[in-house]
């Protein structure tokens, strides 16, 4: 009765009690997913339709971009492989950047602002304009639907993607070697795949994997708790690309630094 | 006049609903009996809506008791809530059409998810009969997004009648549609009760929508029915002057 609380305290303690709210919420939403995800109905189609959307959507994008990062990193480091008359190494450098890191790394932050967005953008305005609500009482179970069929088409595409990807990167490099070094596409190719290691390509499935869960799940989470009204919607996929965005690169670095330690172990 | 049984559907015994210090509903009683047409009718943020949400489980009250076929409808396990779903059509008050599919997709979709096993010809049959019921059986290839307001009203209404409903809740079926849609849309209310025998709470704004579709009113004042009867015995002479005052801006303005 004595103290008075101070109304900085209490837009703070309001804030932190939002953020842990928040927090626990996003994890209530993960373990769902988790139950879920066993029981039927499966929704085969509605995976298979979602995969092929993330595909058509993501497909041009991240071939430009693969190609274009391929030619860009080859041409920037032969001056220094250069200095030690070892630019016979150029694929095997190349090769090892891209498929342990850039590949995983490129395709997750493209297919990020493609799908992640439009996902947050899609379960928005689903939320807004009540098609959840109306699922649910026509009786479908609304996370389902729509949840656990994009999450996991975001989680099964990602990693083909970033196959793709790491391909369209090595053959843009490819085409720099090739003009540079006049190496051949056999040659080329025989040491890319002389200096990665079955632990490489399974780490970065491993990592494509867990990228593309994060990319769908956090789309379907903003949507799917985007407040009301129209600029509810974009915000939902703004924040879903910036918080999966971040969460990509968190996960970069723990991977990275659990696959070290299995390597050098 | 239609024939309404003495048998109460929906039962409603002193409801409460806040969103934090928004007392929305504060002791709500109310009955449906079956066959009628229960007109809600209400200012703007009252808690129209938040009522009906409550009855088919997408909110959860703060204190009271509902019961809907005669059996508690409050904390269901999913499964028992699936099945009282399923025998209650919600029209929304946006449509609330799902826009990535066509209106024979929106039709099928309720039907094809909760009736195992049902063939293609019942499915097509059904949103035949549909489409037929609310006058727009051109419309089975479009998308939502190339219908007018009316239309999505009505396409809503077909999908949630498509499940055969024994009790239908309409929100606000006739908000922001002209006159005349107006009132093809309550004669649809009124056709759709003949035809399918549903009983129904229809929410609105609009006497004359209330005294075209309803049987009974009910008036939602500061989180409460205060007055629940017949259209002469609630308005023409009402006494609260804020049902008076609904009635006025209805009728003189
Ligand atoms: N999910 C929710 N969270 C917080 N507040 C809500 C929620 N749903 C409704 N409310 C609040 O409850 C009150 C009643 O809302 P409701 O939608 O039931 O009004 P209504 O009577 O249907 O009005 P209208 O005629 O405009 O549709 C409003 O003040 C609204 O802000
Ligand atoms: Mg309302």
């Amino acid at each position: 009765m004595f103290y008075k609380i101070d109304s900085r305290d209490t837009v703070l303690s309001k804030k932190l009690d939002k953020f842990f709210r928040g927090l626990a919420n996003a994890f209530q939403f993960v373990k769902r997913f988790f139950q879920e995800v066993w029981r039927p109905p499966y929704e085969f189609r509605e995976v298979l339709r979602q995969c092929y959307e993330i595909g058509y959507r993501s497909l041009p994008l991240i071939s430009l971009t693969g190609f274009i990062i391929g030619i860009v990193f080859t041409n920037q480091s032969r001056p220094s492989l250069a200095e030690f008359g070892a630019t016979s190494w150029l694929p095997a450098l190349i090769s090892i950047a891209v498929v342990r890191a850039l590949g995983p790394l490129v395709t997750a932050l493209i297919s990020a602002g493609k799908v992640g967005s439009s996902i947050g953008a899609e379960i928005g305005s689903m939320k807004v304009t009540e098609q959840i609500d109306a699922m649910e009482v026509s009786a479908i179970n609304p996370f389902k639907y729509l949840v656990v069929t994009r999450t996991l088409a975001t989680t099964f595409m990602i990693p083909v993607l970033m196959m793709y990807t790491d391909f369209v990167a090595l053959m843009g490099s490819f085409i720099n070697v090739n003009q540079n070094e006049l190496v051949s596409l056999s040659t080329f190719f025989i040491q890319v795949f002389e200096s990665i290691s079955f632990l490489d390509i399974f780490s970065s499935v491993i990592k494509s994997l867990i990228f593309g869960f994060t990319i769908g799940i956090v789309g379907c989470y903003k949507g799917y708790n985007s407040s009301k009204g129209t600029e509810g919607v974009g915000q939902a996929a703004n924040a879903a690309v910036v918080m999966s965005m971040f969460l990509i690169f968190i996960e970069e670095l723990l991977v990275m630094q659990i696959v070290n330690a299995i390597r050098y172990a | 006049m239609r024939k309404i049984e003495n048998e109460k559907v929906v039962e409603i015994r002193g409801l409460y609903k806040s969103f934090d210090d928004n007392h929305v509903l504060r002791g709500v009683d109310l009955d449906l009996y079956k066959g009628e047409n229960l007109v809600v009718l209400g200012k703007s943020g009252t808690g129209k809506s938040v009522l009906i949400k409550i009855l088919v489980g997408l909110l959860t009250p703060d204190k009271g008791e509902v019961k809907i076929f005669g059996k508690n409808a409050l904390g269901l396990p999913i499964k028992e809530l699936n099945q009282l779903r399923l025998r209650i059509g919600f029209s929304f008050q946006a449509s609330a059409l799902y826009d990535s599919m066509t209106v024979r997709e929106n039709l099928e979709f309720p039907l094809v998810r909760n009736v195992k096993n049902i063939s293609r010809k019942e499915v097509d049959r059904r949103v035949e009969e549909l489409l037929e019921a609310v006058a727009l059986p051109k419309t089975v290839n479009q998308m939502p997004s190339e219908l007018s307001g009316g239309q999505k009203k009505r396409i809503g209404i077909a999908r949630t009648l498509i499940l055969y409903p024994e009790i239908m809740l309409y929100d606000e079926p006739t908000a922001g549609l002209d006159p005349v849609t107006c009132i093809e849309i309550n004669n649809l209310i009124n056709q759709v009760q003949e035809q399918f025998n549903t009983s129904s709470i229809v929410i609105t704004h609009d006497l004359a929508c209330a005294k075209q579709t309803g049987d009974r009113m009910a008036v939602l004042i500061n989180g409460q029915f205060t007055a629940v009867g017949s259209f002469t015995d609630v308005f023409e002479g009402a006494e609260d002057p804020q049902v008076k005052a609904f009635y006025d801006y209805n009728f003189i303005k």
